[in-house]
């Protein structure tokens, strides 16, 4: 089969620059591929991580083209003969070496969410959930962690100092899963307020778009949040009755099913 | 080049975890809140280890969706499964512990699919008599690694991320700790250690065709082999029968075992369904012999036998094996496992969305619609560090194991399903175990001497000179533990893969690394050779060892199980730097639990896929 070449980003927090790198070709090659082929024959010490090479895990995200990708889930045959490729490491999180970046920054703002915190159990020692009532957070549960959508996200691409007041939209996607969990009794509603800093997103919806797990992180997650948020601080009636009732009324499905009696 | 070896980062734990997948992560959780203090250290990001591509479920007989099942039922499985090699004492702590840890996820946040009464829906899985695993359509690894790695993060557990350890300490007589390096800036670390809890999965990545990960090298088995301790069953190794075959970059990918749960068929290129055609005597009463009885179990299993193409994964690779040699395969060296023809597109959707969407993405091709081409891959290692089944300790003092790393569990071959299960009751024990192990131990004495070796070691490979390059040589070793240690094996391809073995060795003392300390791939895999090499000499000298065809083992010279080897461990120990291999007799099951079992034996009659049985219809 033919060659391709590909540009690959080169260099650490000092600087760096694209080098061109020319490997032979597979059917149904993915940019990963590619990129462990050059580290075999060109450059064995091109660092990049990966782990599932199945687009499960969530650790090859890297921007093609500009475009933030999963190396492993983006096909070679996806571009025309003869263009152009780039692979550079993601922008949003500075860089270690090469495709490599350094992610703390996620594995920090995870710390401060409070966790799940069940609620007391049925009478008779079990659980019961219903399927239609956990599917949204199902939804949000697929995340992989690729941190793509944080890398998009322009609150915190291209204004660094935006980070300590931002946890950015995995950590929407977090909450709000805690939040909508039926069994949750945990409190939340301050904090993604006052220090998640919901209120800097104007869901300009770039993370739904990169999400290689099609979670529908605007429509799904954020604004409800925000809503949320808005009916707890600035509607009276509502934020009385959340102190009396508690908080779950608001996220309550619309009919509570009751275990069944045989 | 300029970097002191001498310079290593220390800390001190009571108990250090190695590996944060389930069992790793679960090890933790308990030994922390047992009161030790405790850290995880692990190779890649949190929440990226293996455990994160488990597909179908989580065994576990809490019968929401067949109340007749039960630990016996799910024990006997097990047994049966493992062809009778098991520890039995670790499969009946399995099937007797496996409901609670999966109860205890969803105390931790865990989101399982539900029946229609709003409990946790349970899915059919091979060699499973009922459906009996706990499942998030096909992304179960995903939802159980995320809920304890949040667990963890809420303890506040220190995690040492994207480092890699690579020796055991000792002191002679017990560990005392580990050392290894920083992924991202090269630099050394060491930890004193009252406990070493080992989670490090298998070692997969010594094959070509394998849905392992770049991290499944073999460190755990190799660091304890290292430190003294033995290992058992090491020939024991799993081909998933379904991975991906084409195209060639996603080879050996995983596709679910949930495909034939959920009521997909093996087909050959003329579109039979052969595996009617495998059923092996030790299975016969339990396996539906007519497609009608089969496809009727899914929904009635009071009155039907179980479809023969759940029968356990070792008896299906070998058929999908022997079809594929019979010139009955597809194009590409497969079978064809079908769906599309035998429920809807939006069931198929909605219970297999990640198979959808791997084979969508990256095959060109619609599962609701076409047939999957599949082979079998390799998957796991029944094989590990031998322990002792109530407490996970292995048999250097301070040493525990849990998961795919440590043996026993699985026998000769291990169910699906029964693996997440396996890393969180094992996790478990193991965390226990080793934190009460903390509470008496004395501060261990770390030997600065053996530091120093170890480091001078793990550096050598920028000072060598030599032309090598380590990703050349981890290909060969991936050709020859693919052709000569597969599926079947035979006396001659044992011995020729020895001989290669060796001189991959011999080729990897000459690897020169290029580049920096920071981040450098090159470097680790020079490092990771080492391990890889000698567990594969481990497996392969296990296998040359044990003459007879049992579960993941499969010898074209001794096509018949052997009721001598049934009861024997093949033992592995490292002594004055070679590999020793001896057997031992497997603990005996005790009678009340013997019942459980049946009477009758494994006999591998089907093992290569050359004796065929008949079919005798109305056999029950």
């Amino acid at each position: 089969m033919a060659d391709v070449q590909v540009w690959v980003w080169r260099g650490d927090p000092s600087g760096g620059d694209f080098m061109p790198y020319k490997v032979a070709a597979d059917e149904g090659m993915v940019v990963l591929d590619v990129v462990h082929r050059i580290q075999a024959e060109k450059a064995p010490d091109l660092a990049v991580r990966w782990n599932c090479k199945a687009g499960k895990c969530g650790s090859c995200s890297a921007e093609v083209n500009g475009h933030p990708k999963l190396m492993c889930m983006t096909r070679m045959n996806e571009f025309a003969p003869g263009e152009t490729i780039t692979i550079s490491p993601v922008k949003t999180f500075p860089v270690i070496k090469d495709l490599v970046t350094d992610v703390s920054f996620n594995y920090e703002k995870a710390k401060t969410i409070p966790p799940f915190k069940p609620k007391p159990k049925d009478p008779d020692g079990k659980r019961r959930m219903y399927q239609e009532d956990i599917e949204r957070v199902q939804e949000f549960h697929k995340c992989i962690e690729c941190f793509l959508c944080q890398d998009v996200c322009h609150v915190i691409r291209d204004h660094d100092e935006n980070k300590r007041s931002f946890s950015g939209p995995r950590f929407f996607v977090r909450l709000a899963a805690l939040e909508m969990h039926p069994l949750d009794a945990n409190e939340r509603i301050d904090l993604i307020r006052a220090k998640h800093g919901l209120g800097y997103c104007n869901i300009t919806k770039c993370c739904t778009e990169v999400c290689p797990e099609d979670i529908h992180i605007t429509d799904n997650a954020i604004i409800p949040l925000k809503e949320r948020v808005v009916s707890a601080h600035y509607d009276p009636l509502a934020w009385a009755i959340r102190r009396v009732r508690g908080k779950r009324d608001e996220f309550a499905a619309p009919e509570q099913k009751q275990p069944p009696s045989a | 080049m300029g970097y002191v070896i001498t310079e290593v980062e220390r800390h001190a734990y009571d108990v250090v975890v190695i590996g944060a997948g389930g069992a790793g992560l679960r090890a933790a959780i308990e030994a922390h809140a047992l009161g030790a203090k405790t850290a995880i250290v692990c190779k890649s990001l949190l929440g990226k280890a293996h455990t994160v591509m488990a597909e179908g479920g989580i065994a576990a007989a809490l019968g929401n969706v067949w109340p007749e099942d039960n630990w016996q039922v799910h024990f006997r499985d097990t047994m049966r499964g493992g062809k009778l090699l098991n520890n039995w004492r670790m499969a009946q702590l399995h099937a007797q512990e496996a409901p609670d840890r999966v109860l205890e996820l969803e105390e931790w946040g865990a989101l399982f699919d539900r029946t229609k009464d709003g409990l946790i829906l349970q899915r059919d899985f091979g060699g499973h008599r009922f459906a009996r695993l706990a499942h998030v359509g096909d992304r179960t690894g995903l939802e159980m690694i995320r809920t304890l790695q949040n667990a963890a993060v809420a303890k506040d557990i220190d995690v040492f991320m994207e480092c890699t350890l690579r020796h055991l300490l000792t002191d002679g007589e017990r560990v005392t700790g580990a050392i290894g390096y920083w992924r991202p800036s090269g630099k050394l670390i060491a930890f004193a250690a009252k406990a070493v809890v080992l989670a490090t999965g298998g070692v997969g990545k010594a094959w070509r065709v394998t849905s392992n990960s770049w991290e499944y090298t073999g460190d755990g088995i190799a660091m304890a082999l290292e430190a003294g301790a033995d290992l058992i069953d090491m020939e024991m190794t799993q081909f998933h029968p379904t991975g991906m075959v084409w195209p060639a970059s996603v080879r050996g990918l995983l596709v679910t075992e949930g495909v034939r749960g959920d009521g997909g068929t093996l087909r050959n290129k003329s579109g039979e369904r052969f595996m009617f055609k495998y059923i092996p005597e030790f299975f016969r009463t339990d396996t539906a012999d007519t497609e009608q009885e089969a496809d009727a179990w899914y929904e009635d299993k009071k009155n039907n036998r179980r479809t023969p193409d759940l029968l356990p994964r070792d008896e299906v690779a070998r058929a999908i094996n022997a079809e594929v040699k019979a010139g009955r395969g597809t194009e590409h060296g497969g079978v064809f496992l079908d769906i599309a023809t035998r429920r809807s597109a939006d069931y198929i959707k909605r219970r297999l969305p990640s198979m959808y969407h791997q084979f969508m993405e990256l095959a060109d091709v619609d599962i609701t619609k076409q047939q999957m081409e599949i082979g079998p891959t390799l998957h796991y290692i029944m094989g590990g560090v031998r322990v002792d089944p109530d407490t996970a300790a292995a048999t250097v003092p301070g040493l525990y194991a849990a998961g795919e790393v440590a043996a026993g569990m699985h026998g000769a071959n291990r169910l699906g399903g029964n693996s997440l299960s396996d890393l969180l009751v094992f996790g478990r024990r193991a965390g226990e175990a080793a934190a009460n192990h903390s509470k008496r131990a004395a501060a261990p004495k770390i030997d600065d001497a053996q530091v120093s070796a170890f480091a001078e070691r793990m550096a050598a490979p920028f000072e060598k000179t030599g032309d090598e390059n380590p990703y050349a040589i981890h290909s060969a070793l991936q050709d020859t533990m693919q052709e000569l240690v597969g599926i079947i094996r035979r006396r001659d391809e044992l011995e020729e893969a020895l001989a290669r073995l060796e001189r991959l060795r011999a080729r990897t003392a000459r690897v020169r690394v290029t580049g920096a300390r920071v981040y450098n791939p090159g470097w680790h895999l020079a490092l990771d050779l080492e391990n890889l090499i000698g567990v594969s000499e481990a497996v392969t000298r296990s296998a040359l060892v044990r003459e007879e065809s049992r579960g993941g083992h499969t010898r074209e010279d001794f096509p018949k199980a052997d009721p001598d080897w049934g009861a024997k461990n093949v033992v592995t120990r490292k002594r004055d730097g070679r590999l020793v291999i001896a057997t031992d007799a497997i603990p005996k099951v005790p009678a009340e639990l013997r019942t459980l079992l049946g009477e009758d034996k494994p006999t591998g009659e089907a093992a290569t896929g050359a004796t065929k049985t008949p079919v005798a219809a109305g056999d029950d």
